[in-house]
């Protein structure tokens, strides 16, 4: 049966958090009234003409530099020609033959290696206005609205080289580049929002071919679980397409997330020809060693940089560091609770643990977690110190997510101290190994679990707050006598 | 003399002695409207209560004793592909007919800032495609010299206005020599600024890399007031230069001593009618007898420039006429059932024949397989015709041409649109070049004005003023005026 | 011949217009005129001729990025042929 290698190249488009729009200046504030943030430019009014924002060039420098592209010192701007009632113009303003950025990467960790993903290119241009449709759909509507807030706000778009081989190593490069999106502060990528749109070129080739097959575009990738299910969905269908001896088309598909699969988009028109051609309105863009140089500078410790440096001076594993820092709020929420206690792998733990799972379970991100990162690592503290066992900080977490009170004064409150003291604990011991003799014969036959048991007992005995390591090794040397 | 057929300067003397009031001089003109624009039809629209209104402030102002700027209170008509907010601009074109703009174009803003008067928006070629302004959905405007006679294009309505005495002044848009060959046609002067002069925002885009907005005036020093006016930065429009604004009516000496005149010869070949060339000829006596000094002068890619501009300027077009769709604003097709149909349905019924087949020409070469061919190519072309120039300034400070080859001819004559085109020879390489360029009246042929054309080097507006104002004042075309004859 | 009446179809297609039946061969014929004559055009050597989209040497023309209040929503929509909603209403989207 032949093996087939699956090849995918990632289109994102980045909408820049810019306050004016890209060529005039509306705001470029989301969620208003239709038509409440529009001007006689970017809804294509006779004689209107187009000025650049500078904040969208650094902000395409800015972010090029961060994922370590050949910036362009000379780029300029063409017409991307095509008609369709959300575009004003009927043609895009877009960078094809002198983009801003060419040949950067990012690295992306998948089963504990390090792979290196290629961006062929980076490029400035608009976005273009909504349409909302009177049906359900856009194939049952019979009219739609036009709306040109979202019109000329601006985009980078960020193109991969077909580097990602699976779903996973996809769903990865994504996160990666939304982290350094986040990081460089030029996109706040609310997926749902649509300010970071993701479309996936899939084909599938024979292994050890030479040459990649015939590739589908597919659109419509609302979050990362569709870009992985579609990608998986999607090398299934070309290969039964192949193997029942059917070719596969180049093409646009749309990704259907209800039904779980891709479905054709071509229209009774040949494949778009866009007549790009240099924008004659708009000047071109030169960029000098000390604008570069300023905006090198400018960056803030990356994703990459963040890890590395939480692994040196905290200790952490790659795999813990790689997620802390995937979010800026969560490595900035990291460094905070860090910087309370002694133990960084410890806090690292919760966060990647019950923290983790609270922020799962409610849906909202660490920006709105109950518990402040001076308390979380004040509770780790407590554990390390033998104040808390491990198992009781769970109550006080969940106390604290409750009302974030300071964790020394909750266990005192619940009086979940855990006990220490050699003399409390000796009498607690013996009191259990007497009323145990069953345990005692078990373990002189060779039972160990019966240390298990009596520990188990004593553990009842003081509600969980015996130091069960000391209680351990008192049973033991107890038995053994 | 009527006050209609006075210059700008005159009737600010006029106005600033109190001589005569601003209401007085916009009714006078809008008298002379009423009598003959029956036979001129160089108006779309007209705006006499908001034009009388303006008056009447003027002349408050000028009775209070302030001081007025040199074009205040003085009625002038602004072509039809104008941006005037409120006041609707149509561009010759059922796609707009209705069409009232929500903003004001850079150049009204600042004439209002000057407290001038709009009489109204002119007739043009639709969209500016044109050189008779027969191309108008509206109307056809008719040449006041000739009434059977095109006043030229694309700027006819404004140029015949003038000449009819239908305004004082007037602006006009050249993209291939829209201002200048119509200037020529109707014994006016007519000036293209260098490219970034004026800003375009507010000018309806024909061909984004060659379109300028300029004055159509009864004489030299009027273009001079206008250009004051006019020119500038404008943050609107990046392709806008920052270059400084010069007084330009400093330049108006009378002295061309020694100033070199430079003669391409490929502007006065067989092309050119025979009694255009006399006169022209008998254009450079005058500039020698008065002390200029002839250079000969060739430009040898002159002959690329006709088709190279009709490569560039459709393909530009194409895109700029995208935008009407009838989703926003313009003309809609109602009966058309899906977006797509009523996009196509739209635009063949809103657009003229000659709309039409330069946007599919511009399609055509931008289409995958022919950019290179052709689009590329003539953006080399452009490159070798702009150095042409440069080299030619190297051995002169002026160019002397006919503006254009022809006298203004019958209306309907019925030529094909190849050799209507071939007639801009003369204009299009001065906007392929991006340089300064102005027209004005130096002889007759036939009865009809011949104009004569100086090309100035980039920003060099005031040599060509200087030139332009001392042959004026040595002769007397500007003062001749037309009978409103034929027919 | 260089284009067709099947080629002016789609680059009408292309430029949303239809050519009627009864101007189409003008129209072709009027093309290939122009086309024809755009041929003078390879006989220039332009070998290392540098394109100029710009005639001006602008560079860098960058304004600051402050939003202003463009156009008040009733302007926007004062010559939409029809409004939806505070959209411009526009047929079924899909051919």
């Amino acid at each position: 049966m032949t093996e087939y290698t699956t090849v995918v190249g990632l289109e994102v488009h980045a909408e820049l958090k810019t306050k004016s729009k890209a060529f005039c200046s509306c705001s470029t504030a989301f969620g208003s009234e239709p038509n409440t943030h529009v001007c006689p430019v970017c809804l294509g009014m006779p004689g209107a003409l187009p000025v650049m924002n500078k904040e969208v060039v650094e902000f395409a420098l800015r972010f090029g530099l961060a994922v370590n592209c050949d910036i362009q010192k000379y780029s300029k701007y063409d017409r991307k020609n095509y008609f369709y009632p959300d575009l004003s113009k009927n043609y895009q303003i877009s960078q094809l033959y002198q983009p801003i950025c060419l040949g950067g990467h990012l690295d992306i960790q998948v089963d504990g290696k390090t792979k290196r993903i290629g961006i062929t290119r980076i490029h400035m241009e608009e976005d273009a206005g909504k349409l909302v449709h009177s049906g359900a759909t856009i194939s049952t509507s019979d009219s739609s609205a036009v709306d040109y807030n979202r019109a000329g706000v601006p985009l980078i778009e960020i193109v991969s080289e077909p580097d990602m081989r699976n779903a996973t190593e996809a769903r990865a490069y994504m996160e990666k580049l939304k982290s350094y999106l986040e990081y460089t502060d030029v996109c706040d990528c609310k997926m749902q929002e649509g300010s970071l749109r993701c479309d996936a070129n899939i084909s599938v080739m024979p292994e050890g071919a030479k040459e990649f097959g015939t590739r589908a575009e597919i659109k419509n990738l609302n979050s990362f679980r569709a870009l992985e299910r579609a990608i998986d969905y999607e090398v299934q269908r070309q290969i039964e397409l192949i193997e029942d001896g059917g070719h596969v088309v180049q093409e646009t598909r749309t990704w259907d997330d209800a039904q779980g699969m891709t479905f054709s988009m071509r229209s009774k028109e040949e494949a778009h020809d866009y007549r790009y051609f240099p924008e004659p309105d708009l000047v071109p863009i030169i960029l000098d060693d000390a604008w570069i140089e300023r905006s090198r500078k400018s960056l803030p410790e990356l994703p990459d940089a963040r890890k590395a440096r939480l692994m040196k001076d905290k200790g952490l594993q790659e795999y813990d560091a790689e997620l802390i820092v995937s979010s800026k709020k969560m490595a900035n929420y990291f460094d905070a609770a860090a910087a309370e206690s002694t133990d960084a792998k410890g806090v690292a733990n919760w966060m990647l643990g019950d923290v983790s799972a609270y922020l799962n379970n409610e849906g909202v991100e660490i920006d709105k977690f109950p518990i402040s990162p001076k308390h979380l690592g004040e509770m780790v503290n407590l554990i390390n110190k033998g104040v808390l066992s491990s198992k009781l900080a769970k109550k006080v977490f969940a106390e604290m997510l409750k009302a974030d009170k300071a964790p020394a004064a909750l266990v005192k409150e619940l009086g979940l101290e855990q006990v220490s003291d050699t003399g409390a604990l000796q009498a607690m011991v013996d009191e259990v190994v007497a009323a145990n003799p069953q345990s005692v014969a078990d373990f002189k036959a060779g039972k160990d679990r019966a240390v298990g048991f009596l520990v188990g007992q004593i553990m009842k005995k003081s509600r969980g707050k015996a130091n069960p390591s000391m209680v351990n090794e008192m049973i033991v040397k107890k038995l053994k006598e | 003399m009527e006050l209609y057929r006075g210059t700008i300067h005159e009737l600010h003397e006029k106005l600033v002695k109190k001589e005569i009031s601003s209401v007085e001089l916009t009714n006078n003109v809008y008298d002379r409207i009423a009598a003959v624009e029956d036979k001129v039809k160089a108006y779309i629209t007209l705006d006499k209560e908001n034009a009388l209104a303006q008056a009447a402030k003027v002349d408050e102002k000028i009775a209070k004793g302030e001081t007025i700027k040199p074009l205040a209170g003085i009625p002038g008509a602004i072509k039809d592909n104008i941006s005037t907010k409120g006041l609707k601009t149509t561009c010759a074109s059922h796609m707009l007919e209705n069409f009232i703009p929500i903003y004001d174009a850079h150049v009204i803003e600042n004439l209002r800032k000057d407290d001038t008067i709009f009489l109204g928006k002119t007739n043009m070629d639709e969209f500016a495609m044109g050189s008779t302004t027969e191309t108008s959905y509206m109307q056809v405007t008719h040449n006041p010299w000739n009434l059977d006679r095109v006043p030229g294009g694309s700027s006819g309505g404004s140029a015949a206005a003038i000449a009819a005495g239908e305004t004082i002044w007037a602006l006009g848009s050249d993209t291939g020599g829209s201002i200048r060959q119509p200037a020529s046609f109707n014994g006016c002067v007519g000036i293209k600024p260098t490219y970034g002069r004026v800003s375009r925002y507010g000018c309806v885009a024909f061909a984004s890399s060659l379109d300028q907005i300029g004055p159509i005036t009864r004489d030299v020093t009027d273009a001079a007031l206008v250009l004051n006016n006019i020119c500038g930065l404008d943050p609107h429009d990046s392709t806008s230069l920052p270059a400084e604004v010069p007084d330009f009516t400093k330049a108006l000496r009378q002295d061309v001593k020694g100033l070199k005149i430079g003669i391409p010869k490929e502007y006065y070949g067989d092309g050119i009618d025979a009694k255009v060339k006399e006169q022209i000829h008998l254009a450079i006596e005058k500039y020698k007898e008065l002390g200029a000094e002839i250079v000969d002068i060739s430009l040898p890619h002159t002959e690329y420039a006709v088709i190279t501009y009709y490569i560039i300027a459709p393909a530009e077009a194409s895109a700029n006429l995208a935008r009407f769709d009838g989703v926003r604003y313009g003309y809609r097709n109602k009966q058309a059932t899906s977006a797509p149909e009523m996009t196509t349905a739209s635009r063949t019924e809103g657009f003229g024949a000659e709309v039409r087949r330069r946007i599919m020409l511009g399609t055509y070469v931008l289409s995958s397989g022919y950019y290179d061919a052709y689009y590329n190519k003539a953006m080399q072309i452009r490159t070798l015709i702009r150095n042409d120039f440069t080299e030619a300034f190297k051995k002169c400070d002026v160019l002397l041409t006919p503006t254009s080859p022809v006298v203004a001819y019958p209306v309907d004559g019925k030529m094909d649109p190849l050799t209507i085109y071939m007639l801009d020879v003369t204009t299009i390489p001065v906007n392929m070049a991006g340089l300064p360029g102005i027209s004005i009246p130096c002889g007759f042929a036939d009865g009809m004005p011949v104009g004569m054309q100086l090309i100035g080097k980039v920003l060099d507006e005031e040599t060509i003023l200087r030139a332009a104002y001392t042959f004026e004042q040595a002769t007397e075309f500007h003062k001749q005026v037309a009978a409103l004859g034929g027919k | 011949m260089k284009v067709t009446v099947k080629d002016v179809k789609h680059i009408a297609n292309l430029s949303r217009l239809t050519v009627s039946e009864h101007e189409i061969e003008k129209f072709t014929e009027q093309f290939n005129q122009i086309l024809d004559y755009a041929d003078i055009l390879q006989k220039v050597d332009t070998t290392g001729i540098e394109p100029t989209p710009y005639v001006l040497p602008l560079s860098n023309v960058l304004r600051e990025d402050v939003a202003v209040q463009g156009v008040s929503h009733e302007e926007a929509l004062k010559n939409a042929p029809e409004v939806h909603n505070g959209g411009f209403k526009v047929p079924r989207v899909l051919e």
